[in-house]
């Protein structure tokens, strides 16, 4: 089974981030969150690894309940 | 020499001759403004041979530290006109940085983590230093005139040259040149007289930037805050300076009152919030500044060449302001020598205007990228930005997407026409347009491989040991364009006359070179052609082909 990759494995973070933002660009606030979602499902089916995408949203969850204040 | 307030000097305003004689001097270039772009252009002209004349129209050094981060490539270049030690022993070096996410410290990162470079990747170095010390040598070099109190009030265009109206307290007059450098500063009026603007998008935000003295025990490191809780849902940057001078910028919001945010009693409570209340300071200079993402869509209008702010604008997040001015000083300051002596058609000028054209929108594009991380635009943006910073505590790929400003480095000019491309095969990062590295050697001029480059075309020849280093005739150059020859031994050999050992090995790796390996540099230390087997034959057409004598090149 593969892992999880967080190492640096983009091959232009600048322009990737630009790329995201610039998506969602001019959407209301529910719009983004349906980008968002759909985002998602289409990198998961991408991913496809049931394990893998497990540890990916136990990760987000923890990032999500972390308080960083 | 060292205790000159060089914020209080004023330089003497000399009665121009011209106003008491008629003069018919037709100079072959006059830079207008004097500051860190216009007088690194002068000093870079002087060691092209050409006279200079600079005029300013204020007779004092800049006021407030203004641009305080000095990159690597600055400080090879000032190395080169001599002045670069200067710098080095008044600034601060730093190469680490901190990014903070609200109370926390998210990671740090070391921005030149490769050893056997001379010079650290930035310096800390107020503005009126950095003038101050490109005064005194400008002051030393017979042939540049610097003149304070000289406001240009027109420029007119002529079949072969300029005609610039001069301001001075006695009155006006006229002065002929043939080219005429704008180095005039962000609203630079030379740009308005000729109906030009520059183009981009400008920043709703405001910053104020605060110099404070202090004796602190901080160490000299960039340090970045996002959302503080002595600054909440702003950011804030913190810098060493010399002199215990610390600048601390903070992030404001387009809703600051601009006259209101400077007073003390609205500074104070800000610096108290991050430096606690027992810290003791005084405020050096206060200012409020907004910023744009701009240039000027031609660097070049006929005779008239633009330069630093007066061709482009950049947010301050990546030190991408003056550190671009002084690489657009070396990439013209060359060009224009040998369009002057005739040595090179007029059409290498329209090479400066693209290749520098190219890196500011490479400086842009950055220094948009790093404001739109700092200052979000919607929600949305927000969400994501805030997102990136807690996952950066943790995993290494959202440290990459953090972007508190990517710091300053030289564009490499991939499109080049001045280029000529590889025929051979070469790994790493000595790319045609790319700009020299540098690494430490043994032998002549000093211990290091930039400092064997001088201000000519070069050819740097990987060599055996033992073997002879070829001459300029030997490789086919004739007298007319000077080019000087640099061999390198590997480690262990000894140095020979005209030949350096690469002491660490470090070039060979940094060039990709073996035994026969050649490069052609250009004078500003710019990759113009690269073999493994160099001919004669191909040196001359990649000399010609950087000098812009495209129809004289073998296809």
């Amino acid at each position: 089974m593969s892992q999880l990759n967080t190492a640096a494995n983009l091959s232009g973070p600048d322009a990737f981030y630009e790329a995201l933002i610039d998506a969602h660009r001019d959407l209301s606030l529910e719009q983004s969150h349906e980008l968002n979602a759909a985002l998602i499902l289409l990198l998961s089916n991408h991913i496809g690894d049931m394990a893998l995408l497990r540890d990916a949203l136990q990760r987000a969850r923890h990032v999500a309940l972390d308080a960083v204040d | 020499m060292e205790n000159i307030d060089y914020q209080k000097l004023e330089f003497p305003y000399v009665r121009p001759h011209e106003l008491d004689e008629s003069s018919e001097r037709r100079h072959p270039v006059v830079v207008v403004g004097a500051g860190p772009v216009g007088l690194s252009m002068a000093l870079d002209l002087a060691r092209q041979n050409v006279p200079v004349l600079l005029l300013d129209d204020d007779f004092r050094l800049s006021t407030g530290s203004r641009a305080i981060c000095f990159a690597k490539r600055t400080l090879d270049i000032w190395d080169r006109l001599g002045v670069g030690q200067r710098m080095m022993d008044k600034g601060v070096s730093w190469n680490v940085g901190k990014i903070f996410f609200r109370s926390e410290q998210i990671w740090q990162f070391d921005l030149l983590p490769e050893p056997g470079h001379r010079r650290p990747a930035f310096i800390n170095l107020q503005q009126y230093y950095v003038e101050g010390y490109l005064q005194e040598a400008a002051e030393r070099e017979p042939l540049i005139e610097l003149r304070w109190r000289h406001q240009v009030a027109n420029v007119r265009e002529t079949d072969d040259g300029v005609i610039v109206t001069v301001q001075t307290p006695d009155g006006l007059f006229d002065l002929h040149t043939r080219y005429l450098i704008a180095c005039d500063g962000s609203r630079s009026p030379v740009r308005k007289m000729l109906g030009e603007e520059s183009h981009g998008r400008t920043f709703r935000d405001r910053f104020l930037i605060a110099d404070v003295k202090m004796e602190a025990d901080f160490p000299s490191e960039r340090w970045f805050w996002f959302d503080p809780p002595f600054h909440r849902n702003q950011s804030v940057l913190l810098h060493r300076q010399p002199d215990n001078v610390w600048r601390i910028d903070f992030q404001l919001g387009w809703d600051a009152d601009p006259v209101e945010e400077v007073k003390p009693e609205r500074v104070m409570p800000r610096l108290r919030a991050l430096f606690g209340d027992d810290a003791k300071f005084e405020i050096e200079w206060v200012s409020i500044y907004t910023f744009s993402c701009l240039r000027m869509d031609n660097f070049r209008h006929g005779r008239i060449l633009f330069a630093g702010d007066a061709a482009h604008g950049v947010s301050p997040f990546g030190a991408r302001g003056a550190n671009s001015g002084v690489q657009d000083v070396e990439n013209l300051a060359w060009k224009l020598a040998y369009v002057l002596e005739g040595k090179a058609p007029d059409s290498l000028l329209d090479t400066y205007a693209s290749e520098r054209e190219y890196a500011a929108d490479e400086n842009i594009l950055n220094s948009t990228r790093a404001t739109d991380f700092i200052t979000p635009k919607s929600e949305i943006s927000r969400l994501f930005r805030n997102t990136v910073l807690k996952l950066a505590k943790h995993h290494d790929f959202a440290r990459t997407l953090v972007n508190s400003g990517r710091l300053s480095v030289p564009a490499t000019l991939h499109d080049s026409p001045l280029n000529t491309p590889d025929a051979d095969a070469f790994e790493g990062r000595m790319v045609p347009g790319a700009v020299a590295l540098d690494a430490p050697v043994r032998g002549g001029e000093g211990d290091w491989l930039l400092a064997h480059l001088g201000d000519t075309f070069t050819v740097l020849r990987f060599l055996r040991p033992g073997d002879a280093v070829p001459t300029a005739t030997d490789l086919g150059f004739t007298a007319d364009i000077p080019v000087r020859v640099i061999g390198i031994y590997p480690a262990a050999a000894e140095p020979a006359p005209g030949a350096v050992v690469d002491a660490d090995g470090l070039a060979h790796q940094r060039y990709d070179a073996r035994p026969g390996t050649t490069y052609l540099l250009r004078p500003d230390q710019h990759v113009a052609a690269r073999w493994r087997d160099a001919t004669p034959e191909r040196l001359q057409a990649a000399l010609a082909r950087a000098l812009g004598r495209i129809e004289e090149t073998v296809a």
